[in-house]
């Protein structure tokens, strides 16, 4: 074996490829996080069709494969297969660089993502200006999108679109800002802006930082959930697409594999905003109750969960399939259904094996946390009308602004509040 | 294709104060394809950004010429051609038609008839309402209303079917009655349909009313007085949402309305969130006309006697109902022959289209998707 993997796998070793500086490991994890990333966005792209469906009483896809499971596969396989057009008159250089530019930029943001202390491509000690920076660069794509295609409908979708991004990162930047303050409540006094630094900081504090201040902090995460939302044009906020008014918006149109990196960019940054709140206010990697459940048996029950979780899945799969008809016509979804738990329960197998449980563990509970948020914006598309233009551009600057910058001087002065009260006191007294 | 620019020509252009800082007008063409539009309209919008300042209705790509077919039928084979008019009302239209003939012959339906064409109505007036709820809460974003509606409207249809064959185009009544006898079990499933579509109801509205989202979508949103809704001819729950309390069910009872005791809901502000109010409103007071007609739905023929070739005196005739959308009014001239000379249909949607540039006058583009949904037009019964 090779020295730098051998280097690699020791013990000893705490820290993420990129400090390491190990292109090899660098590269490894550049393709398991984008491969993972792409593989939830085929996830996401079912389950949103299905837990959608479901709450509203009709059943989605169940044609393709076994409850509709292969029905990202088809999908893709037909988006690849469609002809590129690019409509006359475009722009056509800017058109079809518009797409890449929202990959790109919904992509690069999982440089610095960690999904354990470890388990990062890399930890800049700018992260998550990093993330901001570079995920607020997706709106030049629209923008791009919008222009080049040479028609109105997009052109307005992309200037709703930028306007919105534009507006709503002011807040998000805000409860942004109001988190990194809380990471410099140690003795030494020093913040950071790493992304691991900033769930280490939770941890030394003995608190997720949406507890931190109560409410404080949970403002300032409220704050950033909505902007998120409003960030990813996901609904209530979806006014660039709005498709009862602007047809599809700003990718009218675009259609085949070009119109599918656009949805994969947009479910990218959903993922990566929800990292971004988790890593900020749901401490990260972190089980529940890092620091009050300590001990070896904790560790174990804790550790457990993984297997537990993907059993649970293979049961639901296995009940699905006792549930199928028995005619014969259906006996191959039924086959392939059960393979389905099979997989699962091999996975869950697996995750029994005591390295691999004790590995999977920060993965897991990122991967758990990142699914709670996807549920909620699939709710929120489930049951929530659209705003108005100009009703959410009131939202973003006249309510979250202000109260983002409330949040912001609170935290401030409960940060320094010894200080303060020592200031006054000597004030007082002179 | 023509320039869509010269469409809006009559459009009074603001040229003179006009400096070299203002935007320039973006014309848009929405529709007849566009999934808000409900069915062939199409809008030539002229904008400022987002702001409308005025816009264009064209219609006609749903025209079938169905008052031109009247006039080389027989008075009989003309009335299934009227439920393809509101194909969401068809019951209505049917209603309309015949009780306009019914006058012109100088007949008049036995009273089991007249319950059985209320009931059947009044169903579908909740039908009609439903599909408006659902569609209308989806062009706003809201999608989830849309399915639930359409899961409470099937019982509705299953009724329907059950009754005369057909679920949308029901061609339920005749000339002088109804055709079929109710089946067996029928005030049972009307009964179970009440008990199950009350809670439905509720329910939307738990989803919507008090939905801030919703609210703020709909209030002041396409407000329309009293006033202008007179001199346009609006009627129906636009009308009465601008606190217009004037409902032919009661005003001019036809059917069997006088018999029921059932309220006009009206609004105060003739905004779209009053005119959604109102709707909901509606569709209880049609659940309790139907219970009231259930109740007490006498024995007795279902057909007036009407010779087979119908050859009315010579003349004229208005009659006009209350279908879901508004007066729906059928002018008949008679030559003395088995065809209509003339038959002019009044269509409520057609009528009720009018208001819609002086409703989304200076508001934005998303209200435009809200007025028309809250218009609850149907192209069928706009282009006929």
């Amino acid at each position: 074996m090779p020295g730098f993997i051998t280097n690699y796998l020791d013990k000893n070793v705490h820290v993420t490829p990129g400090q390491y500086g190990s292109p090899f490991w660098a590269l490894v994890y550049i393709l398991l996080v984008f491969g993972g990333v792409s593989l939830a966005v085929v996830c996401m792209n079912w389950l949103e069709r299905k837990i959608l469906a479901h709450m509203q009483v009709r059943l989605g896809p169940m044609r393709v494969g076994p409850h509709g499971l292969l029905q990202p596969i088809a999908d893709a396989i037909k988006l690849i297969l469609k002809e590129d057009i690019v409509p006359e008159g475009a722009d056509s250089f800017v058109f079809l660089l518009a797409p890449l530019i929202i990959l790109v930029a919904g992509f690069s943001v999982y440089c610095v993502i960690p999904f354990g202390p470890t388990h990062a491509i890399t930890d800049m000690n700018i992260g998550i200006l990093f993330m901001l920076g570079v995920s607020s660069l997706g709106v030049l794509g629209i923008v791009m999108a919008g222009w080049a295609s040479n028609s109105h409908y997009p052109l307005i979708g992309a200037l709703r679109s930028s306007a919105q991004m534009v507006s709503y990162e002011v807040a998000m930047g805000l409860a942004v800002i109001s988190a990194v303050l809380m990471t410099s409540l140690n003795p030494a006094g020093t913040g950071t802006l790493s992304m691991i630094g900033i769930v280490q900081a939770q941890y030394a504090q003995h608190t997720w930082f949406i507890f931190k201040f109560f409410p404080l902090g949970f403002i300032a995460f409220f704050i950033f959930a909505v902007a998120m939302v409003a960030e990813t044009n996901r609904a209530p906020f979806d006014l660039p697409e709005a498709e009862s008014e602007l047809t599809a918006g700003f990718h009218t149109e675009y259609s085949g594999l070009r119109w599918s990196l656009f949805m994969l960019g947009e479910y990218a940054a959903m993922i990566s905003v929800s990292s971004i709140a988790i890593t900020l206010w749901l401490g990260g990697w972190m089980r529940p109750f890092p620091n009050l459940l300590q001990g070896p048996t904790w560790d174990l029950a804790f550790s457990l969960f993984p297997a537990l979780t993907f059993f649970g899945l293979a049961a639901m799969t296995f009940y699905s399939t006792m549930r199928m008809p028995k005619h014969p016509y259906f006996r191959i979804q039924t086959i392939g259904l059960g393979a389905f738990g099979g997989v699962f329960v091999l996975i869950a197998l697996i995750l029994l094996i005591p390295r691999v449980r004790d590995g999977v563990q920060d993965v897991y509970w990122f991967v758990a946390k990142i699914a709670v948020f996807l549920y909620l914006y699939i709710w929120y598309r489930g049951t929530f009308p659209r705003y108005r233009f100009d009703q959410l551009m009131r939202v973003g600057w006249k309510v979250l602004l202000p109260l983002g910058i409330g949040v912001l001087m609170a935290t401030g002065i409960m940060g320094l509040r010894t200080e303060i009260w020592d200031f006054v006191h000597r004030l007082v007294h002179i | 294709m023509t320039d869509p620019n010269s469409s809006v020509s009559h459009l009074e252009l603001e040229e003179s104060k006009k400096t070299f800082l203002d935007a320039n007008e973006l014309v848009i063409n929405m529709g007849p394809q566009h999934p808000a539009t409900h069915g062939v309209l199409r809008v030539i919008l002229r904008l400022d950004g987002e702001k409308v300042m005025g816009l264009e209705c064209v219609i006609g790509y749903l025209h079938r010429g169905v008052e031109k077919i009247a006039e080389h039928r027989t008075y009989t084979m003309f009335n299934p051609y009227v439920d393809r008019m509101d194909y969401v009302a068809a019951v209505s239209n049917g209603l309309g038609y015949c009780e306009a003939v019914e006058k012109l012959l100088n007949i008049e339906a036995p009273p089991r008839a007249n319950y059985i064409r209320v009931i059947l109505t009044e169903l579908n007036r909740l039908a009609s309402h439903q599909l408006w709820l659902g569609t209308h809460a989806l062009d706003i974003g809201a999608m989830t209303p849309l399915f639930y509606t359409f899961r409470d409207r099937e019982e509705i249809l299953k009724i329907f079917e059950k009754y005369c064959g057909a679920r949308l185009t029901t061609h339920a009544f005749r000339i002088g009655g109804c055709q079929y006898e109710t089946y067996e079990g029928f005030e049972k499933d009307v009964k179970k349909f009440l008990t199950f579509v009350a809670p439905k109801i509720d329910e939307y509205e738990e989803l919507l009313t008090t939905n801030r989202i919703w609210v703020e979508r709909t209030k002041k949103v396409g407000t329309i007085s009293a006033k202008d809704c007179i001199a346009l001819g609006v009627t129906g729950p636009v009308l009465r949402a601008s606190g217009v309390k004037w409902d032919l069910r009661k005003a001019q009872p036809y059917a069997a309305y006088k018999q029921f005791d059932f309220e006009i809901p009206t609004g105060q502000n003739g905004d779209t969130y009053d005119r959604y109010l109102v709707r909901m409103a509606e569709m209880r007071q049609s659940l309790r006309i139907i219970q009231q007609a259930v109740d007490a739905i006498p024995e007795g023929p279902i057909m007036a006697k009407v010779s087979k070739v119908m050859k009315p005196p010579v003349g004229e005739i208005y009659h006009s109902i209350e279908a879901p959308k508004g007066e729906l009014g059928y002018f008949i001239v008679s030559d003395g022959s088995t065809q209509p000379y003339r038959i002019r249909v009044r269509p409520p949607s057609f009528v009720n289209l009018q208001a819609l540039d002086l409703m989304c006058r200076g508001q934005l583009v998303a209200d435009v998707i809200a007025v028309i949904g809250t218009l609850d037009i149907v192209l069928g019964e706009v282009d006929r």
